[in-house]
């Protein structure tokens, strides 16, 4: 009982969630979703926001240097993340906003870590 | 009957205020000692010290609470004409005003202090409040700062210096509510994180309400003639939980050189201000 009470309040919750996060998505582009594996090269636990450095080779070859950042430690913490969460070369598959201008900037929307657990970037408000 | 149901569901839903969306282990959240079938205690007389959180309701990113920048007309303020005008100038990084990051000249993403009443309408987390015989003090984890809510019978100070948290009294209004008004106020801060304006007029008003044992409640009503027609309630009741006596509050520190770091990997590069 207890778990389906808990099922529809999340749903709740989820439903009831304003789409960008407290630090604005002006930037972002809200409806598109990008998913890439990638090799980590740098996990930044700062605030006013967390981010995640990985490299990426385009169609040419050339490298590329990505930026995706989270919500500030105090948000993340509650959502299962910490300073901890990825190390330098950890392999992991990204879920994301990108950019509306097309830099290799985003917003982390969730993360499938080396071990196969996800965790979820999204605050709930 | 009906309270029951009530009680239950705000336990739960507080209770999943702290819980992550996917099964990830929660390492920070302290959960207080009431369960959903057990009646918190009777609320103690003149005591609204203890260390509270709001969970992520106190977050408030659109503005605040009750009273949110989400662009439905009964959360239009009453502007006077100076008010309207001054709230183009804020140019807030979120809400349906927002500019893009590289572009916002709202004060504390700089790191300039909250003040009072942004302090209670953005990022309000978990805060501690002591008492002691002449004034209440009260912690913030945002910013990690203080204030000072006097007890001792003064006025508030006509024609003050401004300061950024203004100028506090308070009393007991009853047995369980603390009533504390503020004035003095810088004119540097917003009000919330939607950019409202306020004047060296403002003065707030702030009830802390002590329901039962485990819950605070704090309403906020803004009070400033300059820049709006008519007072109006920006935190309605907002909910607080008690925390255990040895809960670790987390240090929420503007760093001007993390803030630096920030704009150099994703803001400027969001806002196209040139790539990494």
């Amino acid at each position: 009982m207890r778990n389906k009470l808990t099922t529809i309040f999340l749903g709740l919750l989820l439903v009831s969630v304003p789409l960008f996060a407290h630090h604005g998505a002006a930037a972002y582009d809200t409806d598109k979703k990008t998913t890439m594996k990638v090799t980590v090269s740098e996990w930044f636990w700062a605030n006013p926001h967390c981010f995640l450095k990985f490299d990426v080779k385009d169609d040419k070859g050339n490298v590329v240097h990505w930026a995706l950042e989270s919500s500030n430690p105090a948000d993340m913490v509650n959502l299962g993340w910490s300073k901890e969460t990825f190390k330098p070369g950890d392999q992991v598959t990204v879920t994301f906003m990108p950019v509306k201008n097309g830099n290799p900037v985003g917003r982390i929307q969730n993360v499938v870590l080396a071990n196969g657990q996800t965790l979820s970037a999204r605050v709930v408000f | 009957m009906l309270k029951l149901v009530l009680a239950r569901t705000t336990a739960m839903v507080a209770l999943l205020m702290f819980t992550p969306l996917v099964h990830a282990q929660t390492v920070s959240r302290q959960q207080a000692g009431a369960v959903e079938n057990q009646k918190p205690a009777a609320a103690p007389r003149h005591d609204i010290s203890g260390i509270w959180d709001p969970g992520n309701n106190g977050i408030q990113p659109l503005g605040p609470r009750a009273m949110p920048d989400d662009g439905k007309p009964e959360h239009q303020l009453p502007y006077t004409p100076l008010g309207l005008e001054a709230l183009n100038t804020h140019k807030p990084s979120n809400g349906v005003r927002s500019v893009l990051p590289g572009e916002t000249n709202d004060p504390v993403v700089y790191c300039d202090p909250q003040g009072i009443p942004r302090e209670d309408l953005y990022e309000l987390r978990t805060t501690q409040i002591l008492q002691t015989p002449l004034n209440v003090i009260v912690l913030y984890e945002f910013g990690k700062i203080w204030r000072a809510v006097w007890t001792d019978g003064r006025d508030l100070p006509k024609d003050p210096e401004p300061r950024w948290f203004g100028y506090s009294v308070g009393k007991w209004e009853d047995d369980y509510t603390f009533v504390v008004q503020t004035s003095g106020m810088d004119e540097r801060t917003w009000v919330d994180r939607a950019g409202r304006p306020h004047s060296a007029e403002l003065r707030v008003e702030e009830k802390f309400h002590r329901v039962d044992h485990d819950t605070l409640e704090l309403t906020v009503t803004i009070d400033d003639p300059k820049m709006y027609t008519k007072p109006w309630v920006a935190l309605d009741k907002l909910h607080f939980k008690l925390q255990p006596p040895n809960f670790d509050v987390r240090e929420m520190i503007c760093s001007p050189t993390e803030f630096a770091e920030y704009n150099k990997i994703i803001g400027n590069p969001a806002s196209g201000k040139g790539a990494q």
